[in-house]
């Protein structure tokens, strides 16, 4: 397994610390979201909201482009899906005028509705304006004006194959299907990859006009057919800043890396403590080294409690690619701790040491400024957290 | 005619009580939706269906039926229904 060079500093898109950028953590809950604002050491944090209390926050995402520009995906208990945007940090917020919505079906036809926005991923730094939106039920959507109106990306959410594999609202999580992991090739506005939950990993080389599934060497659930997309389950996708090249995954059957031109996943969490094993919904990527990325596992066994294994809450880092993996527990809690990090909800910053961060069901926040190896309780008593971004304002 | 709003969408309209016009309840949304834009959306989906936990009383008698005539002195109420916590 060969090591990857390691790009020049300066080429991942996050935060700094050398450069003096601050990290904004972008928490996003089932009752609303927040902002925490930390000093320039990453130990003190002022907590900024609730913004949109009482609304379901999906995610919010910073636009890295102009470093000030929110998106917020929201719903309500009662109040179907909608986009808001900000464009001074979360002081004032504006509603999209179209959010995400299917086309009107033909008359007698039953058509699909967005049952909320799951998924928010800037687009490429040459196409100011551009994002892209991942729903439930699974589709695919963009914007070119900065988030105010969106458009289905045809496609993928029309071509048959895929509305075959994407299935009903009744096909997905527990929490309805989820579209996820848009990711944008940092060197070509064109290439995109996605994750469907369930429905695989696929990959776009003309800005979403054709797509084509990217499932080899992925497993499934045993006594399934890998070669029924649909059947596939990819929990989260990362690409390498420091070299686009390299994938990362955590799927419902392990962890994976993709190097390409190869259209071939290798199942690296194959070496992951045999007690732990390698499932787990969230995984980060160092933001200048290739061969270092880090995940959370979840226990995944029986009935799939889904909580941290053994009530002992524990990240791990692999430092060589996947080939080896090490436990990084000190200052989580010891045992009895029963909480769950899902996709969204784990983020790495841009600094040296690069900070990381962990957002749990139980509505906790922690961090650690070393890259893992010491970790401490930045926030508790917050809603259930969906998701965790760690930004850096302009 | 009269329009009752519920407090998740006095975000939009600023006010309990509005007015608006239409021959039919959907006539009725788009007037709302023209001056309170996007608040239909948040009612109605993309299919016109009515969203999950929102309830439509014409002059007190419930109603799914965005075709439903309604009748000058008619009221409106709307009603969003949520349990759990």
């Amino acid at each position: 397994m060969a090591a990857r060079k390691k790009a020049a500093p300066g080429r991942s898109r996050s935060t700094s610390r050398s450069g003096g950028a601050r990290t904004t953590l972008l928490v996003a809950t089932r009752k609303g979201a927040w902002l925490f604002h930390g000093d320039a050491a990453r130990r003190t944090w002022r907590a900024d909201g609730p913004h949109f209390l009482g609304h379901v926050i999906s995610h919010v995402v910073l636009d890295p482009r102009d470093g000030r520009t929110l998106l917020a995906a929201a719903r309500t208990g009662h109040l179907g899906p909608t986009i808001f945007r900000s464009a001074d940090l979360g002081k004032t917020w504006k509603e999209a005028s179209r959010p995400p919505a299917f086309p009107r079906a033909p008359e007698g036809e039953q058509g699909r509705a967005v049952d909320h926005t799951f998924w928010l991923t800037p687009g490429h730094a040459s196409e100011p304006g551009t994002w892209y939106a991942g729903t439930s039920p699974h589709g695919l959507f963009r914007t070119e004006d900065g988030g105010a109106s969106w458009e289905p990306v045809s496609g993928l959410n029309d071509d048959p194959a895929y509305v075959k594999w994407m299935g009903g609202p009744q096909d997905g999580t527990p929490d309805g299907p989820k579209l996820h992991s848009v990711i944008v090739d940092p060197r070509d506005p064109a290439h995109l990859y996605l994750g469907m939950s369930s429905g695989g990993v696929h990959e776009s080389l003309d800005r979403g006009a054709s797509w084509a599934p990217l499932v080899q060497g992925m497993e499934v659930v045993d006594g399934f057919d890998a070669s029924n997309i649909a059947f596939h389950d990819p929990h989260c996708v990362r690409v390498s800043p420091a070299d686009p090249d390299r994938l990362w995954q955590q799927n419902h059957c392990g962890i994976y890396r993709l190097d390409r031109p190869s259209r071939e996943w290798v199942r690296v969490g194959r070496t992951m403590p045999r007690t732990v094993g390698d499932i787990g919904f969230p995984m980060v990527v160092h933001p200048r080294d290739p061969d270092t990325a880090w995940v959370f596992p979840m226990d995944g066994t029986s009935v799939w409690p889904r909580t941290a294994v053994g009530g002992k809450p524990a990240a791990f880092v692999t430092r060589n690619g996947g080939r080896t993996w090490r436990r990084l527990a000190a200052g989580l809690p010891a045992a009895q701790a029963w909480w769950t990090v899902k996709r969204q909800a784990m983020a790495a910053d841009g600094g040296a040491p690069v900070g990381l961060y962990v957002g749990t069901t139980q509505g906790e926040l922690w961090s650690s400024r070393d890259e893992g190896a010491r970790w401490s309780c930045l926030a508790r008593h917050l809603p259930e957290i969906y998701a965790v971004e760690a930004a850096a304002p302009g | 005619m009269e329009v009752l709003i519920p407090t998740p969408l006095r975000s939009y309209t600023g006010a309990r009580l509005v007015d608006a016009s239409g021959a039919t309840l959907a006539e009725v949304l788009a007037d709302l939706d023209r001056r309170w834009p996007g608040l239909r959306f948040r009612m109605i989906d993309e299919q016109d269906r009515v969203r999950p936990h929102i309830r439509f009383f014409v002059d007190g008698e419930q109603t799914f039926d965005l075709g439903r005539p309604v009748r000058p002195g008619e009221s409106l109420q709307i009603v969003q229904a949520l349990s759990g916590g």
